[in-house]
């Protein structure tokens, strides 16, 4: 075990506790953005003009009208800007167009001293435009070779020598639709200009520094001029990746030329048709097989809907060619990306950041193969998962398979598979109106950023004379309990009760030049720091302590806020060997810094090793579904899954069981509905985009932890799991396959769309009905 | 009439001097308390969820859950209100608060405060026993339903329910536990004008009609569950807003010989609760009208006074052969609801007039069925909703009346489908051929909560799986 991944005497990691402000959410008590507004004094609200054109020109925009409603302060355009006029990072994203690129292109903003003079003052804005032609679909886009960003390709082998050496060969396509974020917290971001002249913005976001520069740049400052703090966020998601920028820079200007606080706060419409959602992506697949069912060749092109910009779209579009493998070891690959340019929000991260619709395409191939094949999915799966020392088709070498087949074992006997799947077969056999069926997926997933310089991270830690702790790090807080773990592993590393550390909330100014929190690995890479931190500081007490305990630096050791020389019983408290160090003016304070090592990536080649190491986990769900409906139950879900040495149980379970569900939401439930005439987000608010409820939760939920599985070379030995158990819930989709399959004679393949709504559901039983005399009713 | 003022968490605050459209969470907010979220505007999520004491029916007060961003704050005049923040504090955890934040309840913690509410809402339930256990239902009798309009991004729910699952009783000295044995705050009169705008909550019935006679633009309005998502979503504004909801005369539920009157203002949870179960349909109907929270402000006044095709209420209704009793300050009058819709969201109801009570003849019809085809189980608008009122005897459709929403304009009654079952034996071969007729019933549209293919579907499926469980005992 590396020093990283060594835990010490009694640590506070791994121990079961409650998110670190559970108190404060369970009381009304936690702050999040929005809730600052009413404390500052005289606060601006602000107000988008969205124009209701999938694509135009602008020719006119009339503000005056505006500013004859009373309680209108200003309207924010482009010609206010003082610095650049562009809320991203690819010169793209105008924060204030004058073509509007989607139905709801927010090109302009009202101030009001009142949300709903603001609210008027935006309708009494006059816009003129000149529509111009629209792109809706992918497939639209696909025919009008309307593309941004690059076209990578991901090959391995010989396809063609793969295909004709198979004994079956199948082909398709399938089109599957994105995901609404819906953290429960929409975008918020409120900007002052502090006593020191100095841009102070609250953002919820998870990228402050990236918010930072952006406002910086908006505002035509640097980035010393302007800090981003982020107390916390009622959910991110990756939503809050990229989208929060331009909202956080319409505050900034808003502050800077009225001189008063600003408030930006999207109502969930807003949200809903201004920010950005997951990719919905289009595919075109060719696979082949052996004779026993073995992947041969996989010859793809996926198509991601971009939106109007490029956002994150490209590192999105590698992670799911870089996904499309799962846990299947395929010989021969070619697989090609493209991003299309359609009139619609502009597409970005969301949890598992194209690794789940790569995944998608290979799960559902599976799926729909296994019936033609003759093979009992769980079976096809199995035999091909990779085995160690096989390489990705990007070359990164798979070394971990005995965990995700541990677990694998694990759920089948944990999940009684073979003994539920008998009790299916004789229930299916005696209700003709209701089906059940039980599928398994399994999860191999990349962590890192793609991209390898944004994996590094800092912290800030300093003790005070009185013995207290407080720690800062780069990453942000949306529920994740990123904060939890790292009060944990401060605790740890500086041998001390988690009570004697505080967390302060993410500052640009306190932690420069952050990457995003996300790619799962804010525990990784700021847990590094944090450790990075505290271990100088711990060093530095441990002369201290060696010199009043008579012993070595080396054989000093501190446990529970209590220092001793190893084999002697004389101790220093925490406190007096703080004060001690004071004294002795060693200094108190500590700054970290981590960076994940060993990874490298070539894009052109599409060929390196990005990840660290594969998050793994392994799903059974076992479903029921009316064949008169359509309609359906998650009955049980079993999981297992590979966190490492957890650094904080209760918080993986809940990333575990809340990414399930999240999961199961894109892939049954939510529906974005696009009018293909108009661009109109259709299902812009919750009465419309249903999300999972409790009528979603599995009756029966069971997850556990694989046992014994320190990650060397990360933080205590622990992995990420924020995004890997998304994708667990394919087993919820391919069990209602399955189910669906099962109201038509043996052997049926069923195509299903996504989401698998109850109506979707119901015309892939109906087909499998129809291919059978069983129908008792027409 | 005194100055309007309500009761947060043990502290009065002027409603005085707010804005007439002012939500109550925007009301608790704007005064500090920020617990409260807002996270739709629309009555979807529970965010916005507090407590509100209420006249009770097991106990003179009950707790009441509702969505505090569809209530216009001068509407709790005179009330006592608890939010998160009144529950318990940080360092003094209520049980409810206590139980969520051990087991993992909350992780962004954003939908947090409004779970607490509602699941304090069902601790504090009187009737809440034991003997409840099982579908939906916790060993402590927990009613998962009660949650069912809260929506958590984060967690998965399981946590939550195993919070809400955990909890006991309230102790005696528990000064919400013991609010309940004292009466609720009597309605009050309420008058809040500010920029031109009025709220009003008069004193009676008459009261009521008069103003809607004299400012016939004055917009009534009841548990505002329909009103605040257009206040909020749309913009709507009023100058004269009417809360009807408080009047006596519209709170009544009778059973006659002949017949059910419901009150017009009564909530759709005092409604399920006062029947309890003694309406086969309506009982089947409640659970899967829309959430708890909003069940316990809707009426069925609103439900029919907004004239949706998608009303639920209307479907069961209209199985159920019942009548709609209105009145204005001209005097009253009777409507069978199978007449009361006119066209898309236009109904007989005049100006100025008001539902008082909806009548539903005795005796019931023996079978009765409500389907109701939605995406989501819990909490969500029907694509189609069919309600069947059915007596069957000796195998034979002795009557037959169906009612269907979300196929054409308006509610209607499948006509052609209930002659194509009267006085035909109750077979497959009957089914099969109602079916076709069931199918062609209405005119079905395409939109993005189902194809118009799969609502027709839907119509001749309901058929069958009536047929089914009629036949066959229970349906699988
Ligand atoms: C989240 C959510 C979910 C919902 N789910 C469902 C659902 O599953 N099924 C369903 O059918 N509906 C649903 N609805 C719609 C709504 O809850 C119902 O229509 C409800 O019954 C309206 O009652 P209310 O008292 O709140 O009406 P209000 O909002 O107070 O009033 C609605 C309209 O009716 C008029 N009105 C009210 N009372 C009377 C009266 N006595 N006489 C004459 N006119 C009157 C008002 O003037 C107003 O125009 C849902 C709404 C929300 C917000
Ligand atoms: S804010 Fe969502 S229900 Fe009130
Ligand atoms: S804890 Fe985040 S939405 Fe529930």
């Amino acid at each position: 075990m590396s020093a990283l991944s060594e835990r010490p005497e009694n640590p506070s990691v791994g121990v079961a506790i409650p998110h670190e402000s559970a108190s404060a959410h369970v009381s009304g008590l936690a702050k999040y953005t929005d809730d600052l507004a009413g404390r500052a004094q005289g606060t601006l609200h602000a107000y988008p003009v969205q124009v209701p054109h999938a694509h135009a020109r602008i020719t006119a925009l009339r503000t005056e009208p505006a500013l004859a409603v009373p309680g209108v302060v200003r309207v924010l355009t482009a010609a206010d800007v003082p610095g650049v006029n562009d809320s991203g990072i690819h010169h793209d994203e105008p924060l204030f167009p004058d073509e509007v690129m989607f139905y709801g292109h927010a090109v302009c903003w009202v101030l009001g001293e009142s949300l709903e003079a603001a609210r008027l003052g935006a309708a009494a804005v006059e816009v003129d435009v000149e529509p111009l032609p629209a792109l809706i679909t992918v497939p639209e886009a696909i025919a009008a070779g309307s593309f941004q960003g690059g076209r990578p390709v991901m090959t391995r082998g010989d396809v063609d020598a793969g295909f004709a050496a198979s004994a079956h060969v199948f082909e398709g396509e399938f089109e599957f639709a994105g995901q609404e974020h819906f953290y429960l917290e929409t975008h918020a971001a409120l900007a002052q200009v502090d006593e020191n002249d100095q841009i102070f913005v609250q953002s919820s976001t998870q990228h402050p520094t990236e918010t930072q520069e952006i406002v910086a740049h908006v505002l035509g400052l640097r980035s010393h001029e302007v800090t981003v703090q982020c107390l916390r966020m009622g959910g991110g998601f990756g939503g809050k990746e990229m989208q929060p920028h331009g909202f956080a820079a319409i505050a900034a200007l808003g502050a800077v030329l009225t001189g008063r606080p600003v408030r930006v706060r999207l109502s969930r419409l807003q949200d809903m048709t201004m920010s950005g959602k997951r990719h919905g992506f289009h595919s075109r697949w060719r696979v082949g097989f052996d004779a026993e069912g073995r992947l041969q060749a996989l010859d793809a092109t996926l198509t991601a809907d971009g939106g109007w910009s490029l956002d994150l779209s490209a590192p999105v579009l590698s992670r799911a060619l870089c996904h499309i493998d799962n846990a299947y070891y395929l010989p021969h690959v070619r697989v090609q990306g493209f991003i299309a340019r359609t009139n619609k929000t502009s597409s970005t991260a969301f949890r598992g950041f194209g690794g789940p619709q790569g995944m998608l395409v290979i799960e559902d191939i599976l799926g729909r193969c296994a019936p033609l094949l003759g093979i009992d999915p769980i079976t096809l799966q199995r035999r091909n998962f990779y085995a160690d020392g096989q390489t990705t088709p990007y070359g990164q070498p798979v070394n971990q398979m005995t965990r995700l087949t541990t677990a694998w074992d694990q759920v089948i006997s944990n999940g009684d598979i073979s003994a539920r799947q008998r009790e299916i077969a004789a229930f299916n056999a005696t209700h003709p109106h209701t089906k059940r069926a039980l599928a398994m997926t399994p999860v191999k997933f990349g962590i890192s950023f793609n991209l390898t310089a944004f994996n590094q991270a800092g912290a800030l830690v300093h003790i005070y004379k009185d013995g207290s702790v407080l720690i800062n790090h780069g990453g942000t807080e949306m529920g994740q309990g990123l904060h939890t773990k790292m009060l944990q592993v401060a605790a740890t590393a500086l041998g001390v009760p988690l009570s004697t550390v505080r967390l302060a909330p993410t500052r640009t100014d306190k932690v420069p030049n952050t990457s995003a929190t996300a790619a799962s690995v804010g525990s990784d890479i700021n847990g590094g720091a944090v450790k990075n931190a505290c271990d100088q500081l711990r060093q530095r007490l441990h002369e201290v302590a060696a010199t009043r305990l008579g012993a070595h630096a080396h054989d000093v050791r501190i446990v529970d806020g209590v220092a001793r020389a190893l084999g002697s019983n004389q101790t220093l408290e925490w406190n007096e060997l703080v004060k001690a160090a004071y004294w002795q003016r060693v200094q108190l304070s500590a700054a970290g810094f981590y960076r994940t090592e060993g990874l490298h990536w070539n894009a052109e080649t599409f060929q390196g090793t990005p990840f660290k190491y594969f998050g793994h986990g392994v799903a059974a769900a076992e479903v029921e579904v009316d064949g008169f409906t359509g309609a359906y139950r998650t009955r049980r879900v079993d999981i297992v899954h590979d966190v490492g040495d957890s650094l904080s149980p209760l918080v993986d379970i809940g990333q575990i069981e809340g990414g399930f569900v999240q999961g199961a939401g894109w892939l049954t439930l939510e529906d974005l509905r696009w009018d293909a005439k108009t661009g109109r987000l259709l299902t812009q608010t919750p009465s419309t985009y249903k999300l999972p409820s409790f009528s979603e939760m599995p009756e029966v939920f069971n997850v556990s932890l694989l046992a014994d599985v320190p990650e060397d070379g990360v933080v205590y030995g622990s992995k990420a799991s924020g995004e890997v158990p998304l994708m667990l819930a394919f087993c919820v989709r391919e069990a209602l396959r399955q189910a669906a399959a099962a109201f038509g004679p043996v052997g049926t393949s069923v195509e299903l769309a996504s989401p698998a709504t109850p109506e979707a559901v119901y015309w892939a039983l109906d087909t499998a009905r129809n291919r059978s005399d069983v129908a008792a009713y027409g | 009439m005194t100055i309007p003022q309500v009761n947060v968490n043990g502290r009065w605050l002027a409603l005085s001097d707010i804005p007439v459209h002012t939500t109550l969470l925007d009301f608790v907010r704007d005064s500090g308390l920020t617990g409260s979220k807002e996270g739709c505007a629309e009555g979807e999520c529970g965010a916005c969820a507090v407590l509100v004491a209420q006249p009770g029916i097991t106990t003179p007060t009950e707790w009441v859950a509702v969505n505090a961003c569809l209530l216009p704050a001068a509407s709790v005049d005179g009330q006592e209100v608890i939010t998160a923040e009144g529950l318990g504090r940080a360092d003094a955890l209520h049980p409810v608060q206590e139980a969520m934040a051990v087991r993992g309840g909350s992780q962004c913690g954003y939908c947090t405060p409004g779970f607490v509410c509602g699941m304090a809402a069902e601790y504090y339930r009187a009737d809440r026993d034991c003997t409840h256990a099982g579908q939906d239902h916790g060993p402590n009798g927990f009613d998962l339903h009660a949650l069912s309009g809260n929506l958590c991004r984060c967690t998965g729910y399981r946590p939550i329910r195993d919070a809400a699952y955990s909890l006991g009783t309230p102790p005696a000295e528990d000064p919400l536990a013991t609010r309940r044995d004292e009466p609720a705050a009597a309605p009050v009169a309420t008058e809040v004008t500010r920029d031109g705008r009025t709220y009003l909550r008069p004193r009676t019935l008459p009261d009521a009609l008069r103003v809607l006679a004299e400012q016939p633009e004055t917009a009534p309005v009841a548990g505002c569950t329909d009103w605040g998502v257009g206040v909020n979503i749309h913009g709507r504004r009023a100058d004269r807003v009417l809360a009807i909801d408080r009047l006596a005369e519209l709170r009544e539920l009778e059973v006659h010989a002949d017949a059910i009157e419901i009150g017009a203002a009564l909530s759709l949870t005092e409604i399920e609760r006062k029947l309890d179960g003694s309406v086969p349909l309506l009982a089947e109907l409640f659970p899967q009208f829309a959430s708890r929270l909003i069940r316990n402000r809707a009426t069925l006044g609103g439900n029919l006074g907004n004239g949706s095709p998608i009303g639920d209420a209307s479907a069961a209704l209209l199985a159920l052969g019942a009548e709609v009793l209105l009145m204005d300050s001209a005097g009253r009058r009777t409507v069978p609801l199978a007449d009361y819709f006119t066209g898309y969201r236009e109904s007989v109801l005049r100006p100025g007039e008001l539902i008082t009570s909806i009548r539903i003849p005795l005796p019931l019809a023996p079978v009765t069925a409500f389907h109701k085809i939605a995406k989501r189980r819990f909490d969500d608008i029907s694509s189609v909703a069919i309600g069947f009122a059915l007596d069957i005897t000796g195998g034979v459709v002795r009557r037959a009346h169906i009612g269907l929403g979300g196929v054409a304009a308006t509610p209607l009654r499948a006509y052609a489908t209930e002659a194509a079952l009267l006085d035909r034996p109750w077979t497959a071969d009957t089914v099969a051929a109602a079916q076709q007729v069931l199918r062609a019933e209405g005119t079905p549209m395409d939109d993005h909560r189902a194809s118009a293919r799969y609502r027709a579907a839907m119509l001749g499926q309901s058929l069958a799986k009536l047929h089914a469980e009629t036949t066959e005992g229970a349906v699988g």
